[in-house]
């Protein structure tokens, strides 16, 4: 069948008020730049009856340093603009660059990659498919097809954003009608396919605020094709250094291998007070892999997924204890 | 490449139709709105393997604005490309054999209702035991796809020898023994499938369509609706792409002119990306073991191949891929001794068919990669062990195959030169290596697809008395540039330019027939059949023209708009003059001209399958990048040279040899039509993963021209056979930079890592089939090799 978006009506306030206002409507549904929502509506694994588009709010807009010497990048922001901002940590800008393709750039939003749904190759597919194969856990079904045995979820969390935001301590603020909040990037994530953030439907994501950073960061994103494809693992790490060469803080989040990236707490405490040297990178590496089970639900197999873990991972340490920090994606 | 003595053969112009394709002019079958015009929308299968048990279309029926709704009952006459293989319905009847397979359709007043309508149609099914992969094919308690109760599904068998090949082996110094399997993969042409039907208050029929092969679906039209072809007009319409996927009759031209007929109004049908994963036809996925003899020195002593094919749940064109996939080993290389035995089964997935390379390229890699790995044993190079066998000009193959013109030879010195081969193999840096393959693919099949003594190709040539020059071609350009190739042909042989020819093309009622646009025969079939009109024109017009200017016919030549005495361009008289005087000598100045190919079929059954009037030529090498950590390849360089016989425009010629190569890489690293149980793996071009301008490398092509006796101005293919050396060229630099063999195409980078990790743990670094099926392919026919066959 073809893939037509099916009707909706399409608001476009210019206050965020107006806009919390809106989206209070059970039926309506925030679009940034689309690229994530409207390929989910042609394959009817959504309907919404209203759009509410965020295009023409301008506190969604720009990028800007704070008092703070914070780096304040607003969720209306286009990925193409992230790539090309001076103001914003060169890692962030090489992580928008590696996302999809230049064309869907220049439409995506940060809101919307913050907020992009979790994938998986048994419900991102068209609506005849889904009938054939049975509707999954996430498309209304009872199993989910990757784990038919698990009671949960098993979608993968996508965006590479994401692991970079966490990596750097980012936060997001959001507003609803009834107030704003700001949340740790960390905390907004959760490791459920369905229910994979903890915002609630009436919240907009007004900006991403990254605290002034001065260590050594990267980001390593590893998929088929190096001008379009989504992750199929992505390895952020950002940490800094005393004169001795000693790590003094580090994150490390594993993105696109769960329904949520995973924080690789265990290989943060391990590598803390140490100097990257070839045995403690690889003390961290199996620390920070073992626990991570990419199931089979994107492009390549499980096994690659849990193969190439510690090979990024080791990868991206290597780069980040050394000067030079060229952040970069994997290119063959 | 110098012009010669040609004014157009040989410059490097742009297609005729390049402004108005690029100006988006170009009218593509959903380009088409006729007034009045329905929207029609099939309902497919979500069953791999069922029964139907009733269809109710009541409801459907009644939704205000759908005009008709019909199921395999209102078409239930069979059809299929082969007439060998009639197993096909328009809609199905009574089982579904795949999902996604047509099962109703309905025309509606727009899309939406259209679909809403298919949501009204109740299916009942009785779902069926699945028979998804060969083994399930082969297993005796799994029901039959075509025909009721349990058994094998195997749909046809070769088993042919030719010379002895036990003989061959025990004169063999060397044995090798190998198992390969290539994936299947899809066309994922540009443009998806289109076509328009509208029928006359008199009951004449007309379909627009995107289709390859408008005289084959033609014909299925007038057998499945029942009426005479007279009443029947197909206009193919410029195809944003084929490479074989538009080669078949499908379901909804069938279903766009029956649901035309009952309505009385235009009828449209574009399928979605999903649809065209389901009506697929593409490369079909082939098990191989392979088995060679060779002398110390690298000589070919016997081969013997044998293929199992998925095709898939119908006939399709499956008889002539399974024979293909044994038909071009000997046009290849010398090989005194040869057996062949293959067998195809049907399973329930999409159907395949022809992909460009038709059955050859599965087993091209197959015996590419052997060679390099024979060569290894013997302590030879690549190279060398290919010189050794390469096929010589104007033979004999033992199965019967007449080779022509053939710079092999040649092409493999300018691809090893230019990439500095030599200096290369075994001598880069772990991770870097190039590989080096060659290939050869027909100029069209020496035989049609159904029975018959008529012309293959036919060509009319009309000039008005303004000197207007209008060419009628029943060949169907699919973006390979066949109207460029027929008025570069014709302005050639009157001496006028190509632009300034009037292409009437690919319609049933208004130009003769040509067969179609697959097996590459277009250049050299409706070529030659073009340069016949063309010729009768331009006699006709320098008797004329002899005559008033009392000259010897054989003094005049017809060059730059003007006909006169040659060497003297000032002499006689403009061509607008020339037609006038020949229009007034001898009547109406319209022509046609044929081509029929020579017969050319060897003593024995299957013997139709691999014949051609002439065969190009290719040598390739690759050099490339793996990380051997990740198994990510980058491709770095592409060199290749293609023996064409002659450039008739080299500009389009290297296009189609570039386009072969970014195909073959994309077969190679990326691309496969995979599936999970009956389900398709991802029908989107997100999941099923093309490679972008991004993913492709330089390529550096070398046009050889061998100037065939036979073609038009010496020219042969470029369609097809260019892409046949890349897939193996690329698995031998693999092995090259590092060390591993991967014997299963595509070649991912899970494949790379899983040989590599068993490399490291001692293990052989292979990744590729275990064995093969152990498979009776009947009695095997032995047939004599021809007369004064000698071996090498
Ligand atoms: C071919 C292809 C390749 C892709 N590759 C990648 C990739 O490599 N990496 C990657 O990360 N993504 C990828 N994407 C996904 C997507 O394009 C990006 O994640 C993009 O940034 C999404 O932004 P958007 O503005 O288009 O989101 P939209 O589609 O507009 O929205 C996505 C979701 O977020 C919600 N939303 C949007 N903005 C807000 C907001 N301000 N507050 C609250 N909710 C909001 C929407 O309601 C919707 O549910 C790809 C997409 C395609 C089609």
């Amino acid at each position: 069948m073809t893939m037509r978006l099916p009707p909706f009506d399409l608001v476009t306030p210019t206050t965020l008020q107006e806009a919390a206002g809106l989206i209070s409507d059970p039926t309506a549904s925030i679009v940034g730049g689309g690229t994530d929502l409207f390929p989910k509506m042609k394959r009817r694994q959504t309907t919404p009856v209203t759009l509410v588009s965020l295009a023409e709010i301008d506190a969604l807009k720009g990028i800007r340093i704070d008092d703070e010497g914070r780096c304040v990048i607003g969720a209306g922001v286009t990925l193409a603009e992230l790539a090309d901002s001076p103001l914003v940590p060169a890692v962030v800008a090489s992580a928008a660059d590696a996302i999809a393709s230049p064309q869907i750039r220049n439409t995506a939003t940060v809101g919307g990659n913050l907020c992009l749904d979790t994938r998986c190759n048994y419900i991102d597919m068209p609506e005849l498919w889904r009938e054939a194969s049975g509707h999954c856990l996430k498309d209304g079904g009872d199993t989910c097809w990757v784990a038919p045995r698990s009671d949960h979820c098993w979608a993968i969390s996508s965006t590479d954003l994401a692991p970079v935001a966490i990596a750097l301590g980012g936060s997001l603020r959001l507003v609803a009608a009834d107030g704003e909040r700001i949340i740790d990037v960390d905390d907004f994530f959760q490791n459920d396919g369905i229910d994979y953030h903890t915002k609630s439907p009436g919240e907009i994501v007004v900006e991403l605020l990254l605290p002034a950073f001065t260590g050594r960061a990267t980001y390593l994103k590893h998929r088929r094709r190096g001008s379009i494809d989504f992750p199929l693992l992505g390895v952020a790490a950002a940490a800094t250094f005393d004169d001795a060469a000693r790590c003094t803080g580090i994150r490390l989040v594993v993105g696109a291998v769960a329904s949520a990236p995973l924080r690789a707490i265990a290989a943060e405490e391990f590598l803390i007070g140490r100097e990257f040297t070839d045995d403690v990178i690889e003390e961290a590496t199996r620390l920070a892999s073992n626990p991570v089970r990419p199931q089979d639900n994107t492009d390549t197999g499980s096994r690659y997924r849990k193969w190439m873990t510690p090979v990024f991972i080791t990868r991206a340490l290597q780069e980040i204890a050394s000067d030079d920090t060229t952040n970069q994606e994997e290119e063959p | 490449m110098s012009a010669g003595n040609h004014t157009v053969v040989g410059r490097r112009l742009p297609r005729v139709d390049a402004l108005q394709q690029t100006t988006g002019q170009t009218q593509f079958a959903d380009d088409l709105n006729p007034p009045g015009a329905l929207v029609g929308r099939q309902l497919r299968s979500t069953h791999a393997h069922a029964a139907i048990t009733s269809i109710d279309t009541v409801e459907a029926a009644a939704l205000p604005g759908v005009k008709a709704v019909i199921t395999g009952a209102d078409l239930p006459i069979t059809y299929g490309i082969l007439p060998v293989s009639q197993d096909e319905h328009a809609l199905a009847l009574h089982r579904v054999r795949h999902v996604g397979e047509p099962v109703a359709a309905v025309a509606a007043i727009d899309a939406e209702t259209a679909e809403r309508a298919l949501a009204l149609i109740h299916v009942k099914y009785e779902p069926l035991t699945e028979v998804v992969t060969l083994d399930q094919a082969l297993d005796p308690d799994r029901p039959l796809i075509h025909g009721e109760g349990d058994g094998q599904n195997v749909h046809r068998t070769a088993a042919l020898e030719f010379g002895d090949v036990a003989e061959g082996f025990a004169a063999a110094g060397h044995v090798r023994e190998d198992v390969y399997f290539f994936g299947g993969n899809t066309h994922a042409a540009l443009e998806t499938h289109a076509a328009v039907a509208s029928c006359s208050p008199e009951g004449k029929v007309t379909l627009w369509s995107a289709t390859q092969v408008p005289h084959y679906v033609h014909r299925a039209l007038a057998k499945v609706l029942d009426i005479p072809a007279g009443r029947i007009r197909v206009i193919a319409t410029p195809n944003g792409g084929g490479f074989g996927g538009k080669t078949d009759p499908f379901s909804h031209e069938l279903v766009a002119a029956k649901l035309a007929m009952i309505t009385g109004r235009p009828v449209k049908f574009n399928l979605s990306r999903e649809d065209v994963f389901y009506a697929h036809r593409g490369r079909h996925p082939v098990l191989m073991w392979v088995k060679t003899g060779f002398e110390s020195d690298g000589r070919i002593t016997a081969m013997h191949f044998k293929s199992f094919l998925d095709g898939g749940a119908f006939g399709s064109y499956g008889t002539a891929s399974l024979y293909y996939t044994g038909a071009l080993q000997t046009s290849t290389y010398r090989i005194p001794n040869y057996c062949f035995e293959g067998m195809r089964v049907f399973t329930n997935k999409p159907a395949c068919g022809p992909k460009r390379g038709h059955g050859t390229p599965q087993a091209r890699f197959a015996i590419e990669s052997q060679l390099d790995k024979a060569a290894a044993d013997l302590g030879i190079d690549p190279v060398a062990i290919r010189v050794r066998n390469a096929v010589e000009p104007f033979s004999t193959t033992v199965n019967h195959l007449r080779i022509t013109s053939c710079a092999l030879n040649e092409c493999i010195d300018a691809v090893v030169e230019q990439s500095g081969f030599h200096q290369k193999h075994g001598q880069l840096p772990e991770g870097r290596g190039v590989g080096l393959a060659l290939g050869c693919y027909m100029s069209g099949a020496g035989l049609p697809i159904y029975f018959n003594k008529m012309p293959q190709s036919e060509v009319q040539l009309k000039v008005d008395r303004g000197g207007g020059v209008t060419v009628y071609s029943g060949a169907t350009d699919i973006g390979q540039g066949s109207t460029s190739m027929l008025a570069t042909v014709v302005a050639e042989c009157l001496g006028l330019e190509p632009a300034e020819l009037t292409m009437i093309t690919a319609d049933t009622d208004l130009t003769p027939v040509d067969l179609g646009s697959y097996s590459s025969r277009v250049t050299f079939m409706a070529g030659n059949a073009a340069l016949e009109a063309a010729t009768k024109v331009r006699t006709r017009l320098v008797e004329a023209v002899a005559a008033k200017l009392e000259a010897a016919v054989e003094d005049l030549e017809v060059a730059n708009g003007r006909v006169g005495v040659l060497g003297d361009p000032e002499s006689g008289v403009s061509w607008t003059e020339a037609v006038v005087l020949a229009t007034a000598a001898t009547g109406p100045l319209v022509e046609s001209g044929s081509y029929t190919a020579p017969k050319l079929a060897g003593p024995y059954k299957g013997a139709g399958v691999g014949i051609s009037p002439a065969y190009s030529y290719s040598a390739c090498v690759v050099e490339l990048e793996v990380d051997a950590d990740t198994g990510m390849v980058d491709v770095d360089r592409v060199w290749i040279a293609h023996d064409i016989g002659k450039a008739l425009n080299p500009l389009l010629c290297e296009g189609q040899v570039e386009g072969g190569v970014y195909m073959g890489l994309g077969e190679v690293l990326f691309e496969e039509q995979a599936f999970r149980d009956g389900l398709h793996r991802g029908p989107s071009l997100l999941d099923y993963k093309i490679p972008t301008s991004l993913e492709t490398p330089t390529v550096h092509t070398t046009l050889i021209e061998s100037d065939d006796p036979e073609g038009p101005y010496g020219a042969k293919e470029v369609g097809q056979g260019p892409l046949l050396p890349v897939i193996p060229a690329v698995a031998n630099a693999i092995h090259d930079a590092l060390g591993v063999h991967i014997d299963e195409v595509p070649i991912t980078p899970d494949k790379i890592v899983a040989a590599m990790r068993d490399a490291a743990r001692g293990g052989s670094g292979r990744v590729g089939p275990k064995g093969v099926p152990d498979f009776d392919f009947g009695e095997l026919i032995r047939v004599e090799p021809p007369e004064g066959f000698v071996a090498p």
